[in-house]
């Protein structure tokens, strides 16, 4: 199945969910990612239940401060 | 309002635009902005308001310009190293336009506060580098029903929305809370390219300017990121979370809280 992540199209297989794809995407500090699917927040408790499904349009929101890095 | 011959000559590049003309001009010159952060975005951001002519600018930072400053913080120079930033920036913004008024907040904004001081203002800009700060920001906004622009930046890469009251979504519908203290290993510096900052304090600008003369359309409910390595901009569609603790229906956030304050990497 075809799922766009930040814009550019991947492919993934059938069943992965949004927890498996912050691995597969290899986040950085996932936990304070903030995951949106088709403009919805998915948040850490339901990435392991969300199923991707074909077509899924995700976006990861990123935490930016100023010029000093927190993590 | 009338504008004198002067105002007319010196904003006559905005009033010939039609979307702003002279009825625009006099919004500006009516309109009211508090930056808090005199730094890497606040700095153009100010400058270029202070130039379109809005009329009343409040400058809020509790930090004195220090030499690593300079490569983004175009308000300062190196004269004024040492200085306080909303000194050295408020002369800068008086020098290059006399007819509007420059409000000087010195001291850190605390919970304690930023509601008496974003009451006296029509729109706000963050233009501050930490995450406690950026929350302070946005309850306070929240809590007051000021619209204000967010921002972030951090190497190449820079991010903005615009929070407008009862219209979209806001930061904390965006980050539920700042990310832990104990999350950040130490303070060290990531580096940012000095010129993104000009591009999104710019971008700030814009929204502010935009609110204030009544014309496009702001950036409410998206998310404008920017990558210069790549020189890519993209805009991320964001909902509003229907449990927001602070602009949900039911908030549990009913006061602006210094609480997160996080021990280090504050300031500038």
């Amino acid at each position: 199945m075809d799922i766009s992540i930040s814009g550019e199209t991947r492919t993934y297989g059938p069943g992965t969910t949004v927890a498996q794809l912050l691995v597969l995407e290899k986040v950085e500090t996932p936990e304070y990612v903030t995951v949106a699917v088709n403009e919805e927040f998915v948040d850490a408790p339901m990435a392991s239940d969300r199923v991707l499904r074909d077509g899924d349009r995700v976006e990861f929101l990123y935490f930016m401060g100023g010029g000093r890095q927190w993590a | 309002m009338g504008l004198s011959d002067g105002d007319l000559e010196r904003y006559s590049r905005h009033i010939i635009l039609r979307e702003i003309g002279v009825g625009g001009q006099r919004r500006l010159l009516a309109g009211k902005v508090l930056v808090i952060g005199a730094g890497g975005l606040g700095s153009p951001a100010a400058m270029y308001l202070a130039a379109a002519g809005v009329g009343e600018i409040g400058l809020a930072d509790g930090d004195e310009v220090d030499l690593s400053n300079l490569q983004r913080q175009i308000a300062h120079s190196t004269a004024d190293i040492g200085r306080p930033k909303v000194q050295s920036a408020a002369e800068t913004l008086e020098a290059l336009n006399p007819g509007v008024r420059v409000n000087r907040h010195p001291g850190r904004v605390t919970a304690a506060d930023i509601l008496d001081l974003v009451a006296r203002y029509d729109f706000v800009l963050d233009g501050t580098d930490n995450f406690p700060a950026k929350f302070l920001i946005n309850d306070a906004c929240v809590i007051a029903g000021k619209p204000f622009s967010h921002a972030g930046i951090i190497r190449f890469r820079g991010q903005l929305t615009t929070y407008l009251p009862g219209r979209g979504p806001c930061y904390r519908c965006l980050f539920v809370q700042p990310p832990p203290p104990e999350a950040v290993p130490s303070c060290r510096q990531a580096g940012v390219v000095g010129a993104l900052a000009g591009v999104i304090g710019c971008l700030q600008a814009l929204e502010a300017i935009k609110f204030l003369a009544g014309l496009g359309g702001l950036l409410c409910g998206r998310l404008l990121t920017f990558d210069a390595l790549s020189m890519a901009f993209r805009e991320i569609r964001v909902p509003v979370r229907e449990n927001c603790a602070v602009c949900g229906p039911d908030p549990t956030i009913l006061r602006p809280s210094d609480h997160e304050m996080a021990a280090c990497g504050l300031g500038e």
